[in-house]
């Protein structure tokens, strides 16, 4: 634990656009150490006149990639750290970060499941890393996502929750767009509400370990539908974020 | 940047560096009850103000105010009213 609290200087190795808004940054840490899936990183940035800003970022890969890490980051509007990231950082720079941190918000294999995922918008970060991790660890524990997002073109790592999906070991995924769609879309088409949690849901009853990750109104309405559709709270846990919608 | 105090809402999740920081250790899984409504739940649960120059944890459930922490040039101050009783257990 005490090492998850010191500052180290790791470098940017690879960034990956996953929308137009959203970058996935890989790091190498000289002191690397096996997250559990959930957690974050803290990022720090120093102007040379000192000043100082700080985030935190949800880790989007897998405990099992020994060495490095990915963080997501989405381009925050005035977000000083998100701008820098975005429009600043280029691979073979090197980044203070501290982690892996925190102890509620995590899911590991061991767990088992059923596990329901809901996310909004770049909240699906964290939700990833769980996933990554139940397809390394092998895991065939059910799984379901539920994923929140404004357009097709928003759906942050799209290809490879299509591919997880496809590999018919229990993991179903669910889509709502809840500003447009493109044509023939088959999914949801509005915003989370108690009877789309219901429809992905049921299966599973009250038995489902819920994680739900995004932005403070959809995490709020989303734990409370859940817990008028019957689950308990103790199976309940949130990750809210601030300036992001879906 | 025009947003309003919900939008810029965190929860305890997004300060769980600064507990270690200021704590030793990771307090957002341990569970605590809020002197003011009783809700009891774990501190990662409550809304987080950290827009600011010092970071405010409120009860999910009623808003009352569970810790306080700020830094100052000689070190960080804090106050708990939360009672903290319990931890999960440690793994990992």
């Amino acid at each position: 634990m005490t090492s998850a609290l010191e500052w180290q200087l790791a470098t940017v190795t690879a960034i990956h656009p996953e929308t137009a808004k959203v970058k996935s940054f890989t790091f190498s840490l000289p002191r690397w150490s096996p997250h559990r899936a959930g957690q974050h990183y803290d990022i720090r940035l120093t102007a040379d006149d000192g000043y100082r800003a700080q985030r935190s970022y949800s880790i989007a890969s897998a405990p099992e990639r020994a060495g490095e890490i990915d963080l997501t980051v989405e381009l925050v509007e005035g977000g000083e750290v998100s701008a820098f990231m975005h429009e600043v950082v280029v691979p073979g720079d090197r980044i203070e970060l501290r982690g892996p941190i925190g102890g509620y918000f995590v899911w590991e294999a061991a767990m088992g499941g059923p596990l329901l995922l809901v996310a909004g918008g770049s909240g699906v970060v964290p939700l990833m890393s769980m996933l990554r991790h139940r397809a390394a660890m092998g895991s065939t524990a059910p799984a379901r996502l539920l994923y929140s997002s404004r357009t097709y073109e928003d759906v942050i790592y799209r290809s490879e929750l299509d591919t997880l999906a496809a590999r018919g070991d229990s993991f179903e995924l669910f889509h709502t767009l809840t500003r447009s769609q493109p044509a023939g879309w088959s999914g949801f088409a509005r915003r989370i509400d108690t009877r789309m949690l219901g429809e992905v849901s049921r299966l599973y009853g009250a038995k489902a370990l819920t994680f739900i990750c995004g932005p403070t109104a959809l995490v709020e309405s989303a734990a409370n539908g859940l817990l008028e559709l019957g689950l308990k709270s103790e199976r309940i846990k949130t990750e809210r974020f601030g300036p992001s919608g879906t | 940047m025009e947003a309003t105090n919900a939008e810029l809402t965190l929860d305890g999740n997004a300060v769980a560096g600064t507990l270690v920081e200021v704590f030793g250790d990771d307090l957002t899984a341990a569970t605590g009850t809020c002197p003011d409504c009783g809700n009891h739940a774990a501190l990662a649960t409550c809304r987080a103000y950290t827009h600011a120059p010092g970071i405010v944890l409120r009860c999910s459930v009623c808003d009352g105010v569970q810790l306080r922490l700020a830094r100052t040039p000689t070190g960080w101050r804090y106050e708990a009213r939360v009672r903290i009783e319990g931890r999960f257990p440690a793994s990992g």
